[in-house]
């Protein structure tokens, strides 16, 4: 019981988060289902073996360090696929038509790909190092991952950078053209300002999903929190523990993901109303 | 302005219009919509580019392929319908930015100048408020003196009134006026008849593309003579 009473307390994470009862009620319908099948196993391994959630703690440690790199991947490939999706979605409203139909293609190529495909690509074309002048930079596989996902993060931020230039009306890009800005500082000055605010909540939401397809890697071998999970089961090799153990992976990105979402909508809803 | 012609696709919209502001003149375009005015006056700064005829404004040629349209329009401040202020900054940045970014003056002047154009068109107070705070016609104010901050020589101004409330109306032909009177040229597409009367030295009257008559406000009104002219000015008096 002692035990039970610690699950629950992590659950209940998203609450002190965002403040919203509704985060509380989701977070507590979690943390059932996962008491709940804690318990079935319980049943199903019989009083001899440890205790499903004692085994579950002694991994803990481990685990954590698997998420950290899942997290770290997530910052590293939202942060490159940001600035180059920026770039990319600049392209995309351009003036001049070949840097436009590029943009555009190279957009629809990455955005239309599948993730895992793209990240497969990364994992066999990149080399497993690269050389800079004279010293010679180690590319591991979380590196070469990070890159894959970070390819279709920049393909979706080009069209939210698109989208959301050309939803600013023209009548601002008139305005400024009538007080003799050149169309570069329309841009930087008039026009993505405007455009920042708009861009967040997708932007935000993109990160959520970023963040949970991070577990992708482990197909491509990478030492996140999935391929632990998987070889902490081939360790202990207990089949009631499977259910439980993977469920718990799932608690620790919901805990992280949620009130990203739930912070989304909240900014959605003030911006609406402005 | 001699002999312009526009069209959009296949729709004709300016269809050899001529015609001349001296400098210092205030004229207004009246006319019924769909007329061509809103493109007629977007062509005096290069904001529509025309398909022929000829342009010239304080000795530039527009139809010039050399022609420098940021320097043209440095020189022609417009003022728009629907305001057009620049939501995410106040009503002072949106004075200021242009001339600090474009004109590349010194922040200091330009805010003393900026403040005193608030002065100027009654917002003293409002320097802070971002546009969605201000009512139509204080965000047209700060319109009219966020093109002035650029020191033009010709003001264009394309139906300021036309989205704003009998009330605000006023306090924006009141500052318009103050401009005219300080010896502003000034080009007026308005559907504000007696406003025209009163400030306009010339009137000129446009349909389907061209002017159909044009004189000073006391002869207009008294005796214009093409019955396009008439049935317009029985419609709206």
């Amino acid at each position: 019981m002692r035990m039970m009473h610690r699950v629950h307390k992590c659950t209940s994470d998203p609450f002190t988060c965002t403040g919203l009862p509704v985060t509380a009620a989701h977070g507590i319908a979690l943390a059932v289902v996962l008491a709940a099948s804690v318990s079935v196993a319980q049943a199903q391994a019989g009083s001899a073996a440890p205790s499903i959630i004692a085994t579950m703690l002694k991994w803990t440690p481990l685990l954590a360090q698997g998420f950290a790199l899942n997290i770290a991947m997530s910052f590293l490939a939202m942060a490159i696929g940001t600035v180059f999706g920026f770039a990319l979605g600049l392209g995309q409203v351009s003036l001049l038509a070949p840097v436009r139909k590029w943009a555009w293609l190279v957009t629809q190529f990455f955005r239309n790909s599948p993730w895992l495909v793209l990240l497969f690509y990364c994992m066999l074309l990149l080399p497993f190092e690269v050389r800079v002048g004279n010293t010679i930079i180690a590319l591991p596989g979380w590196a070469k991952a990070t890159f894959g996902l970070a390819l279709p993060v920049m393909a979706n931020v080009s069209e939210l950078v698109r989208g959301a230039v050309q939803s600013i009306p023209s009548a601002q890009w008139e305005a400024a053209e009538a007080l003799a800005f050149a169309r570069l500082q329309t841009l930087r000055m008039i026009i993505l300002p405007q455009c920042i605010k708009r861009m967040t909540p997708p932007w935000m939401n993109l990160y959520a999903i970023l963040t949970v397809a991070t577990p992708l890697t482990s197909v491509v071998g990478v030492s996140e929190a999935m391929t632990l999970t998987g070889d902490i089961l081939s360790s202990e090799g207990r089949t009631e523990l499977l259910v439980p153990m993977y469920l718990y992976l799932l608690m620790w990105f919901f805990i992280y993901c949620y009130p990203i979402a739930r912070a989304t909508a909240a900014l959605e809803r003030r911006f609406a109303v402005r | 302005m001699r002999d312009v012609h526009k069209s959009f696709g296949a729709v004709p919209v300016l269809n050899g219009i001529s015609l001349e502001v001296m400098k210092g003149e205030v004229i207004c375009i009246i006319g019924p919509s769909g007329a061509g005015k809103s493109t007629l006056i977007r062509c005096i700064n290069a904001l529509v580019p025309i398909d022929s005829g000829s342009i010239e404004v304080e000795g530039r040629e527009l139809h010039d392929p050399k022609l420098d349209k940021l320097a043209l329009r440095r020189k022609v401040g417009m003022v728009f319908q629907q305001y057009n202020l620049f939501p995410h900054r106040t009503a002072l940045d949106n004075i200021m930015m242009a001339p600090i970014h474009v004109l590349k003056r010194d922040r200091a002047s330009v805010e003393a100048q900026a403040r005193a154009l608030m002065r100027k068109v009654r917002l003293e107070g409002k320097e802070d408020f971002y546009p969605g705070e201000l009512s139509g016609g204080q965000q047209q104010r700060v319109a009219i003196a966020r093109s002035l901050a650029m020191q033009p020589d010709v003001m264009l101004f394309d139906e300021v009134t036309a989205a704003l409330d009998p009330e605000t109306v006023k306090e924006v032909l009141a500052t318009i006026r103050e401009l005219a009177r300080d010896g502003m040229t000034c080009v007026i597409v308005t559907h504000e008849m007696g406003f025209a009367r009163e400030v306009a030295d010339r009137i000129y009257f446009t349909d389907r593309g061209v002017v159909v008559e044009h004189g000073p406000p006391a002869e207009f009104f008294a005796r214009c003579r093409d019955p396009r002219t008439r049935q317009f000015l029985s419609q709206i008096l």
